[in-house]
């Protein structure tokens, strides 16, 4: 049904796609596969008319058709699940699936917009009520609104760019029953990702993107798990990491019942205890809006604490803030590197130096000294193996990879000896992420005190010597690696708590 | 004071106050279908007055009255289609464009005002209505049944506006592509459009209001808004985005404005007395903003331009 030949796409520097061929059939599942920036989104932004390709064509049953906006893409029966949900919040569900549809005499009536989206809804199973507020409803809700609203447009190729990304993994299994039915009905699937385990499932066809071009197409019976991971990278990848047990010591980093406010005055943190020990790492696993980053702001100072207390080594910190709390030993990787880990305008040695700039010996009588601070940065730059032209150049400029590395290699080479670690290896690249992972045991072995928020459930799983579940501000589990299943996890991740029974 | 507190007294500056809030309200109207399709005109004072000059040079060439309400409402288009150049066409930053609109409409109306008329000439403005029997009622005839056109527009407006933002699809498009341009982008709304659309809307509303201005008072003089447009921006906030609250917020400042007025005529406050009492509109419009300081109800894209980027 969907023909892709030849396609083309250059931004200034970067050539996001070149020559990619894609072919979807009716019912079929095509999953799109491919590290970040392999070029997965900007082609389906481009058969969604948000793009223009430079070069290549694109045939829609056969016929060559242009696509050089999104109305015209819902004409040509395309559908998009947006990974950034494309909702209005301040509107409710049944006016989010009329925008953009031509009311009878510009009246925006809501009455029939209902009646057929409940239609729809039911149709598929979809269970949604059309007259809520997009800001009211729970991820997978929203999810459900945005594959309504292509539905409701009667697409025929729906695009779903890393939509298990937000879910829960029951939520997943609900998500990849109503892809089935949806392919069932003939209609054909564009399935981004880059979770291999899930691609393994529900693929029927398997594109795999790298650098921009097509490196390799296949299907989940020809290939394995291991096979696709190295396809995305270039290069052999074992998949799984064997952590060594070893024991711990003190307790370094204690969180006593913690009551602290999100940005709009809710509660985010409620009752909240949890405590890391020298030489473990203690994974917080939860879908993200769950109180992760408010955790990591209240213990590092950045959010007012209501009640509740954080300990270092002990000692209650205070009136905590960053500076108090860093100089007690603790370093932080906040979970957005672009706006709280590094300054993208600032050089990648700036970006080094800003917690230690004004300790001899990179500082004297106030002075920068260029000389110390240069070698101190090109040691780091080589230990963390920071991919950069220069010291001077722009952080921004850098891959998210590197950027990364940058974050990491100024607080892992701080004497700090507590860590709080937020979302260390979202949307960078498989080898990135295994460097991360290589240097947090490693700071586990050296017996420092690690807490690890993450919201990749494989992640937390693979590292954390403890797993503690966040959700809606409350720690569901605190259980030891040897308990930690996927399923267990990630059914206290919807808040389902054991011993309760399971919702019917 | 006791001057003050009689019933013909208080009904007159209640009918004043009705009379004085109908530039805010008309300009406050206009400014809110702006901002709620993400842009933000700073510029409605420099928009008022040259509606104000418009309609006034019209209205005393023409000696129509409604000459000078169709010039207003001309002129106010003209002036939303520039500013929809500057900001959504060229991604102006707009809080900065909307002062130069301001400084544009202040300086082009005092030049073509002494070149084209040098001293002011009275016109022969706005009277208000007759409506017979009911403008003879009591206390009601004065406060309700005595305006001018306008004011009744104004306050018709605000229902208008109320279901052209939540009953149309029009309204659908403004509410989404001040909130979430991208989203209603990939539905196929033409976000830069639709924003137009509401900046031309705006921009004439806010020219009629500079328009009804004139017209009531029959003059024009250099900076006759005196800060009228601004106080507009700022009941947009106070109203939270919303008509009811805006007409609200309209009403307080006719009001306070009538009395200040009232007490002034009335020899109450006299002297440097009455200049501080002048700013009385001022200093409320400040602490209404420190007040509805936390801009709840704010759309999202307030003030940030919409691209594609390709």
């Amino acid at each position: 049904m969907l023909e892709m030949t030849g396609i083309t796409k250059r931004f200034p520097g970067v050539v996001a796609n070149e020559n990619v061929d894609l072919v979807v059939q009716p019912g079929e599942v095509h999953t799109l596969l491919g590290e970040n920036g392999a070029g997965k989104s900007t082609l389906v932004k481009i058969l969604y008319g948000l793009y223009r390709p430079d070069e290549g064509e694109i045939k829609i049953q056969g016929a060559p058709v242009e696509i050089p906006s999104p109305a015209a893409a819902i004409d040509h029966g395309i559908g998009m699940i947006h990974q950034h949900f494309m909702l209005v919040p301040t509107l409710t569900v049944a006016e989010n699936v009329a925008l953009g549809l031509h009311g009878r005499r510009g009246l925006a009536d809501m009455g029939p917009v209902r009646r057929r989206l409940m239609e729809v809804s039911e149709r598929h199973g979809l269970a949604i009520d059309p007259d809520a507020y997009i800001w009211q409803l729970a991820v997978g809700e929203r999810q459900r609104a945005e594959i309504l609203k292509a539905l409701y447009r009667e697409a025929q190729l729906l695009v779903l760019d890393e939509p298990t990304a937000v879910l829960t993994p029951p939520e997943v299994e609900d998500l990849f029953a109503t892809l089935r039915s949806l392919t069932d009905e003939g209609r054909g699937l564009i399935f981004i990702s880059h979770k291999l385990a899930e691609v393994m499932v529900i693929s029927d066809q398997i594109t795999v993107l790298r650098d921009g071009l097509v490196v390799g197409r296949t299907t989940p019976a020809q290939t394995t798990r291991e096979g696709l991971a190295s396809m995305m990278v270039g290069r052999e990848v074992k998949l799984g990491r064997e952590v060594p047990d070893q024991d711990t010591g003190d307790r370094r980093l204690v969180v006593d019942r913690l009551h602290v406010r999100g940005d709009r005055g809710n509660i985010s943190l409620d009752d909240f205890s949890v405590h890391v020990a020298s030489g473990e790492i203690v994974g917080i696993a939860g879908v993200s809006g769950n109180g992760q980053r408010e955790l990591a702001e209240a213990i590092f100072g950045l959010r007012p604490i209501e009640s509740g207390t954080v300990q270092v080594r002990g000692e209650t910190i205070a009136a905590p803030s960053p500076k108090r709390v860093r100089r007690r030993g603790v370093a932080f990787v906040p979970e957005e590197r672009m706006r709280h880990g590094a300054v993208g305008e600032m050089s990648v040695s700036e970006n080094l130096m800003l917690v230690d700039y004004h300790k001899p010996p990179f500082a004297r009588a106030g002075l920068l000294q260029f000389g110390t601070i240069a070698e101190r940065c090109w040691e780091l730059v080589r230990r963390f193996t920071v991919k950069t032209p220069a010291l001077s150049t722009e952080t921004s400029h850098l891959s998210g990879g590197n950027i990364q590395k940058v974050v990491i290699a100024r607080e892992f080479s701080a004497d700090a000896d507590v860590l709080v670690v937020a979302q260390p290896t979202r949307g960078i690249d498989i080898g990135a992420a295994e460097y991360v992972h290589e240097r947090l045991l490693e700071k586990r072995a050296a017996g420092a005190a690690i807490l690890l928020i993450t919201e990749d459930l494989d992640e937390a799983l693979q590292l954390s010597d403890r797993v503690v579940v966040l959700f809606e501000g409350q720690a569901m589990c605190d259980l030891p690696r040897s308990e930690a299943t996927t399923d267990r996890v990630g059914l206290l991740m919807t808040g389902v708590s054991e011993g309760a029974p399971a919702p019917a | 004071m006791s001057d003050f507190f009689t019933v013909s007294v208080l009904v007159a500056t209640l009918a004043s106050g009705i009379r004085l809030a109908t530039p805010f309200l008309l300009s406050a109207l206009g400014e809110t279908i702006g901002q709620r399709s993400g842009v933000l005109n700073l510029g409605v004072e420099g928009v008022m007055l040259i509606g104000a000059y418009a309609a006034y040079i019209t209205a005393l060439r023409t000696g129509s009255v409604f000459a000078g309400v169709l010039a207003a409402i001309g002129a106010g288009a003209l002036m939303g289609m520039v500013y929809a150049f500057i900001t959504v066409v060229m991604h102006a930053t707009q809080g900065i464009s909307g002062i130069g609109i301001f400084l544009f409409g202040l300086g082009f109306t005092d030049l073509l005002f002494r070149q084209q008329v040098g001293t002011p000439v009275p016109i022969d403005g706005l009277r208000g209505l007759d409506m017979g029997a009911l403008s003879d009622l009591p206390i009601v005839g004065e406060l309700l049944f005595s305006h001018n056109m306008l004011t009744y527009v104004a306050f018709a407006l605000v229902p208008v506006v109320w279901f052209a933002m939540n009953r149309t699809t029009f309204g659908l498009n403004v509410r989404a592509v001040g909130e979430t341009p991208e989203a209603a982008d990939t539905l196929g709304v033409r976000v830069n459009v639709v924003r137009t659309q509401a900046i031309i809307i705006g921009n004439v509303m806010a020219g009629l209001a500079g328009g009804t201005l004139a017209l009531d008072v029959g003059i024009f003089q250099q900076n006759l808004t005196s800060g009228q447009g601004f106080i507009a921006v700022a009941l947009v906030y106070f109203g939270a985005w919303r008509s009811s609250g805006v007409m609200a917020g309209g009403l307080l400042f006719g009001v306070v404005s009538s009395t200040v007025l009232q007490l002034k005529t009335l020899g109450i406050i006299v002297g440097a007395n009455s200049t501080i009492a002048a700013m009385a509109p001022a200093i409320l419009t400040i602490v209404v903003l420190v007040l509805v300081s936390r801009r709840i109800g704010a759309p999202s894209a307030l003030t940030v331009p919409f691209e594609r980027d390709n």
